[in-house]
């Protein structure tokens, strides 16, 4: 999870989409805690209602869990549950802007294709 | 739920209109930006209700009592600002005795472990102390006092960047875990961005934005693109400013994006800081 967030995205999304990135990279594993919401706000200097606000998007989704009490923790079956997510949105996060991109330079979607190839590769 | 409201106010200072009609609320558990160019009436406006100045007209209640010249009221607010209360040839470390004689829930343990987190100086008077130093030590005292309504007028006047991070952090470690109501005035308005939830924008005196965060951000953007397809595209829409470089330009506009662009042009989100330099600008 990054420590810094920029303005392009509402600031809950991104603090929502930098636990993903944590759960998904091992940073907060399945069923260990996350850091509190009080921890959350300081770190990124936001109010505390965004960071509940983020959270709660996952909490929504079934990725993380409230243990009254206790604190915040990752569920089990959240990094399958969020390739999942992250898969069903890669066309448009991922796919169509290159294919914008590629059309304003005049690129093909053969020589896109062949690029693709060469990355895996690589 | 506690609440201050601010009925009517106005204030002339000589050939000056200070404040005019000012209508505003403040409700219990919430941090607000009070947002204005220097003479906007910020200041005027924090004292005022505080009760150090009287308004011409109008008034200030907390639930529903008259906040001007009510000791009980007035105690469940604290103004930290540039008059200092305190007679300057007293040091911190009594300052802080005085505080708690006036405000009985002011937490002496708290204040002294935030000197040593700022290394504030203690036993120095206070008028010993840098301009940076002055505004830690009112900061402090406003975050020790432990009263439901708190307003801080620039809050980090001459702070180094150190020190103003440490102020935000221990600001919201404080209302994460005993939420008061915070009206912080400021010039920085990029530090305080992802801190505020009410955002009081005040222009010659009177208030032309009150309304949430979120919603002030939803209902902005920015776009861009070549000169002349903009200024088509402005002609339908609500501007409230426009930068030109070259043959670009970039317009500010209130309301939602649409949904199908033109071709060529490209939105951006609002962000605070940009959105008050354009609503700011008193040369429209």
């Amino acid at each position: 999870m990054k420590l810094d967030l920029d303005q392009d995205k509402p600031i809950f999304i991104q603090i929502a989409e930098g636990i993903e990135d944590g759960i998904l990279t091992g940073a907060f594993p399945e069923e260990s805690q996350i850091p509190s919401i009080t921890e959350f706000s300081v770190t990124y200097k936001i109010n505390p209602a965004t960071a509940l606000k983020g959270i709660n998007l996952l909490v929504d989704e079934g990725i993380v869990f409230k243990k009254r009490g206790v604190g915040m923790f990752v569920a089990d079956g959240a990094v399958r549950k969020l390739q999942k997510k992250r898969q069903d949105q890669f066309y448009d996060n991922y796919i169509s802007k290159l294919v914008d991109e590629a059309k304003r330079l005049g690129i093909t979607s053969e020589e896109i294709i062949a690029m693709i190839e060469r990355g895996f590769v690589q | 739920m506690s609440r201050i409201e601010v009925n009517d106010v106005s204030k002339a200072f000589k050939n000056t209109q200070a404040l005019s009609h000012v209508n505003l609320q403040f409700e219990e558990h919430t941090i607000y930006g009070l947002l204005g160019r220097n003479g906007a009436g910020k200041s005027t406006l924090l004292n005022i209700i505080n009760n150090r100045l009287f308004p011409d007209s109008g008034t200030i209640t907390l639930d529903g009592c008259s906040l001007m010249e009510n000791s009980t009221a007035l105690a469940s607010c604290f103004l930290a600002n540039e008059n200092n209360l305190y007679p300057e040839s007293m040091t911190v470390k009594s300052a802080f005795k005085w505080s708690r004689e006036f405000y009985p829930d002011f937490d002496m343990d708290y204040a002294n472990e935030l000197s040593r987190l700022f290394e504030l100086p203690v036993k120095k008077k206070i008028k010993s102390l840098s301009t940076g130093y002055q505004s830690i030590f009112r900061d402090i005292v406003a975050l020790s006092v432990n009263v439901p309504f708190v307003f801080l007028d620039e809050p980090v006047l001459g702070l180094d960047a150190y020190h103003r991070d440490l102020f935000y952090k221990i600001l919201i470690e404080k209302y994460a875990e005993h939420p008061f109501t915070a009206v912080i005035s400021t010039h920085l308005i990029e530090e305080v961005a992802n801190i505020i939830e009410q955002v009081i924008v005040i222009k010659k005196g009177e208030i032309i934005r009150n309304e949430s965060l979120e919603s002030l951000l939803e209902n902005g953007y920015c776009i861009s693109g070549p000169a002349s397809q903009i200024d088509s595209y402005i002609r339908s829409h609500d501007v409230i400013g426009i930068d030109t470089l070259g043959g670009l330009k970039s317009a500010y506009i209130t309301g939602i994006p649409d949904p199908d662009l033109p071709d060529g042009l490209e939105i951006s989100r609002m962000d605070l800081q940009k959105l008050f330099i354009q609503l700011t600008d008193t040369a429209r």
